[in-house]
């Protein structure tokens, strides 16, 4: 493609100029377009049902060929920081999780670590061990719905229903341990809010087996699926340079051949202890962020197993009473505890001041959490510095040159969750 | 993480090509950040990213913050980031709210209830019968008590507030029509913005996020290619996560006797 | 500790023949009917045992109630649990709503999954408006019902607020089980009710667009008296 990504050129190039590579069906074929009168905008969404929640697409077309595109976004606004801002910090939990509503174990543990990283306070191991499992459950969850969702735009429709049906066995471990499917509030500042229920151990390992399972189904449906491949392959390529100015992570990155996840560099929680790969792309096409997605599938397999295997005894939650309520039994016979509770309900606890910023690898990158504390119970800022709103951006760069049909596949394989973007 | 020493050489190495560009230096919770005026933010940004040994090429986030009651009163956070060490950096410049506290409600004053785009022109009562339109923002007038410490806050040096060129927003006035560009937007009843320059050219990555910040805390970006509101829709007054701008929303009335308006959410 | 497994025994019906000799005459009672044997009283008696008359409207409803098809419209983390309904484990085919439409032009139900914001809500409005007569919506989730917990600038405090919603399932996010329930609640209500449409249905009158001369005018008195002589015709 001679397009120059980084411009910011309105469809101002000449047409003429522009040469469309048809890669895959004839090598090394180029097409001279030839130059239109004038370029046609359209709209797309925000409400439309590829666009995988409000997206608004506003995109040039020159025949079917995409020369311009401009997101917008802020349909979903929720205003969440701003509302974070009047809440307690322990209460800001569940609005927190409902940022990016297919990763809400991530975000929940973006904002605890980073107010753990405020008070100094040591998280068990335990916890640690079982604040991996959701989190790579979750993972699974998540990637899980982009497969099925991303095939129901390129045609396949049987993975939908597969996949759903996976996802919800994944959804039962986080009912069985936190009670509810989604948005579970299970993280607590200084641990998780309860030790997993018996069988849920046993559970998890029968799950690995289905997931197992189900990722051999799924390949095989979409693997050597002509369409599929079609579809995917040599389209909506960007070099992993450029990828990085624009400030691309998560398996976007990945598919281009940069090995750049946050487990591995920043080592939180347990990671270093964990053996797990980081699989690579080697184009960087809708293809390889496929490939790239399932075999972390895999792997976060391979990590529930290891933290099923290594599940230390102990406590699941701090016991510092500053920061964390005191067991229910306690409450009966301390006085003390009673006290302690009664502050954290009422006022929540107090935080130095100072400011944080936090990252961990989420399904779709780097997702950090910014908390400044000014002394007082309540969070002057909250800040998500969401992987889903900073990877549009290369939507831009993926689509420009391409056809209006593949613009579809390659903002499904880009995986936006509108809840992420716009917070 | 450069440490506390390492960041005092980091500031003493910067400030002697380009004498008060860092003006602190902050060690806290293994976060290293340095403080810099909002002026001198290029330079830095482009010494840590250009300077062999520091190479600090990735921006992995941007954001603002307005700590109303102190003094400057926003700040933007460049989290910068070196991918070969995982080394990470703050830079954090400082930025004084040109305002004076006379002209701290224009501006900001919530729509009244204005729908923000085209359709909702078509709306029209529902079941219910009141003809409410479809913004959350009709949840009641700003009362004094929801601009929180408006007062002693933005005290800001006027100085700073300098007519802009053409990289300045339309200003907005309080009936929520933004008012005609001209060369100098910051008429009478106009509240000015606080700037900084863009870095979008450094860290293309920035291009939303700046968007964000203006869209968010009115902080305008010099040199931006297209600065506009992200989230808020176009007509939108007011700039919502700035702390005194009120959260909005509507109070919950629990029991049938509590009154209307029981005042406890301001 | 071994659960008891009650077995359910259906009762049977009273219409069902006893046996195959009975079945046998009443086929040839049919056959006679239908040779015009069966007359006067005879007949009468006949029909008021095995037939029942009913109005097309409300065959029309039942019809209506068992083939929804709803909008493809996800706002925001409800519309996951929504998609869920679909899939193989909660299987809302059953209901005969599976059928999801990308074109609000083919949709009959909206389902508001998800918290609306202001800047979204003119659009979630047109968006109702376009959809044909007879059309429904269901509010799923605390958002889109009240704000939920969301009470701030962004927020439209309940969808209630600019468009008519029949039905509001409470949760965060509800069951995809919750869902269905409130559907189920919703065919009921189609079913009972004769439709003249949502205007009807929340004495919305002279809101429409024909009855109006522009973006917010008052309806002429012509088109007053045209709407009211509509409604009394369909007995609304
Ligand atoms: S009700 Fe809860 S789950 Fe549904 S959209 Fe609102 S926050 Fe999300």
């Amino acid at each position: 493609m001679t397009l120059e990504p980084g411009g910011n050129g309105r469809g101002g190039q000449s047409a003429a100029e522009i040469v469309h590579e048809i890669e895959g069906s004839a090598p090394g074929v180029t097409v001279e377009l030839e130059p239109e009168q004038e370029l046609l905008m359209v709209n797309m969404g925000p409400h439309h049902p590829a666009t995988h929640g409000v997206l608004r697409l506003e995109v040039e077309l020159e025949g079917e060929v995409v020369r311009d595109l401009r997101p917008i976004v802020g349909y979903v606004h929720t205003g969440i920081e701003k509302s974070c801002e009047s809440m307690a910090f322990w209460k800001v939990i569940p609005f927190v999780e409902r940022m990016d509503y297919l990763s809400y174990f991530f975000n929940s543990e973006a904002y605890c670590g980073a107010v753990e990283k405020l008070i100094g306070l040591e998280v068990p191991r335990r916890a640690q061990y079982l604040r991996v499992l959701h989190m790579e459950l979750n993972r699974l969850h998540s990637h899980l719905v982009w497969l099925g969702t991303t095939a129901l735009d390129v045609g396949a429709m049987s993975v939908y229903f597969y996949c759903f049906r996976d996802r919800d066995r994944v959804l039962d471990m986080f009912e069985m341990s936190a009670g509810q499917r989604m948005h579970t509030r299970y993280f607590q500042v200084g641990g998780v809010a309860e030790d997993i229920p018996e069988g849920w151990e046993a559970k998890a390992r029968e799950l690995i087996g289905v997931i197992k399972r189900g990722l051999s189904q799924y390949e095989s449906l979409l693997d050597r699926n002509e369409i599929f491949l079609m579809r995917t392959k040599n389209i909506g390529v960007v070099d992993r340079e450029r990828l990085l100015e624009l400030g691309v992570t998560g398996p976007l990155l990945r598919a281009a051949g940069d090995p750049w996840d946050l487990r591995k560099e920043a080592g939180y929680l347990v990671y270093d202890e964990l053996d797990f790969d980081i699989p690579v792309g080697t184009v960087g096409d809708g293809y390889d962020r496929y490939r790239v997605r399932l075999a972390e599938m895999r792997e976060s397999l391979k990590i529930i197993e290891q933290c099923l295997d290594g599940l230390p005894d102990g406590p699941w939650i701090a016991d510092d009473r500053k920061y964390v309520l005191p067991p229910r039994s306690e409450l009966s016979t301390s006085m003390e505890s009673l006290i302690h509770h009664f502050k954290l309900v009422t006022e929540g606890f107090r935080v130095d001041p100072g400011e944080v910023y936090y990252p961990i690898e989420s399904p779709r990158g780097e997702l950090g959490c910014f908390v400044v504390a000014d002394g007082s119970a309540k969070p002057v800022r909250v800040h998500f510095r969401d992987p889903s709103f900073v990877n549009l951006q290369s939507l831009r760069d993926m689509a420009i040159g391409e056809y209006v049909a593949d613009l579809i596949q390659t903002l499904a394989m880009l995986d936006p969750i509108l809840g992420g973007i716009d917070r | 993480m450069p440490d506390g020493p390492g960041l005092e050489l980091i500031m003493a190495e910067v400030n002697r090509g380009n004498p008060g560009a860092v003006l602190d230096t902050g060690y806290d919770r293994e976060q290293a950040s340095l403080v810099v005026p909002a002026e001198r933010v290029r330079e830095v940004l482009e010494w840590l990213r250009d300077t062999p040994g520091q190479e600090y090429t990735f921006l992995s986030s941007l954001h603002a913050a307005d700590y109303l009651p102190a003094e400057p009163r926003f700040a933007v956070h460049y989290e910068l980031l070196n991918r070969e060490r995982y080394e990470r950096i703050r830079v954090k410049a400082l930025l004084p709210d040109p305002a004076s506290p006379g002209d701290v409600a224009v501006g900001l004053a919530p729509g009244n209830g204005k729908v923000p785009t085209g359709a909702g022109g078509e709306v029209p009562g529902t079941g219910a019968g009141e003809s409410r339109h479809g913004s959350g923002l009709t949840g009641g007038e700003p009362s004094e008590g929801s601009w929180r410490g408006g007062e002693e806050g933005s005290g800001g040096a006027p100085g700073e507030s300098r007519p802009t060129e053409s990289s300045s927003p339309p200003a907005e006035n309080g009936e929520g029509r933004p008012t005609e560009p001209s060369s100098s937007p910051q008429t009478n009843g106009t509240r000015p913005f606080p700037e900084i320059d863009s870095v979008v050219d450094l860290f293309p990555t920035a291009d939303f996020q700046e968007r964000e910040a203006y869209d968010f805390f009115g902080i305008v970006f010099r040199g931006h290619p297209d600065l506009r509101r992200m989230f808020m829709p176009e007509d939108y007054v007011g700039h919502p996560q700035r702390r005194d701008f009120p959260i909005g929303g509507e109070p919950v009335i629990f029991t049938r006797d509590e009154p209307a308006d029981p005042g406890w959410w301001k | 500790m071994e659960i008891e497994r009650i077995k359910v025994t259906p009762e049977t019906p009273l219409e069902q023949p006893s046996s195959p000799e009975e079945f046998r005459a009443r086929q040839l009672k049919a056959r006679d009917m239908l040779r015009g044997d069966l007359e006067g009283a005879d007949l009468d008696a006949y029909v008021e045992e095995r037939v029942m008359t009913t109005t097309l409207e409300k065959v029309l409803n039942v019809a209506r109630a068992n083939s929804i098809f709803p909008a493809t419209f996800g706002l925001a983390c409800c519309a996951i649990e929504m998609m869920s309904t679909v899939s193989p484990r909660y299987d809302i085919a059953r209901f005969g709503a599976e059928a999801f439409r990308a074109s609000p032009r083919q949709a009959d139900l909206l389902i508001l999954s998800g918290r609306v914001s202001i800047k979204m809500a003119p659009v979630v409005r047109r968006i109702y408006d376009q959809m044909l007569e007879p059309k429904w919506s269901i509010s799923m989730g605390a958002c889109s019902s009240s704000g939920g917990m969301f009470a701030n600038y962004a927020v439209v405090q309940g969808a209630d607020r600019f468009m008519p919603v029949d039905v509001h399932v409470p949760g965060c996010p509800p069951r995809p089980e919750a869902l269905i329930y409130g559907f189920n609640k919703l065919q009921r209500m189609i079913m009972g009710h004769p439709d003249p449409g949502w205007r009807a249905r929340y004495n919305a009158t002279g809101t429409e667009e024909w009855a109006r001369g522009g973006a917010g005018s008052k309806p002429s008195p012509e088109a007053v008296e045209a709407y009211r002589k509509a409604r009394e015709a369909l007995g609304a």
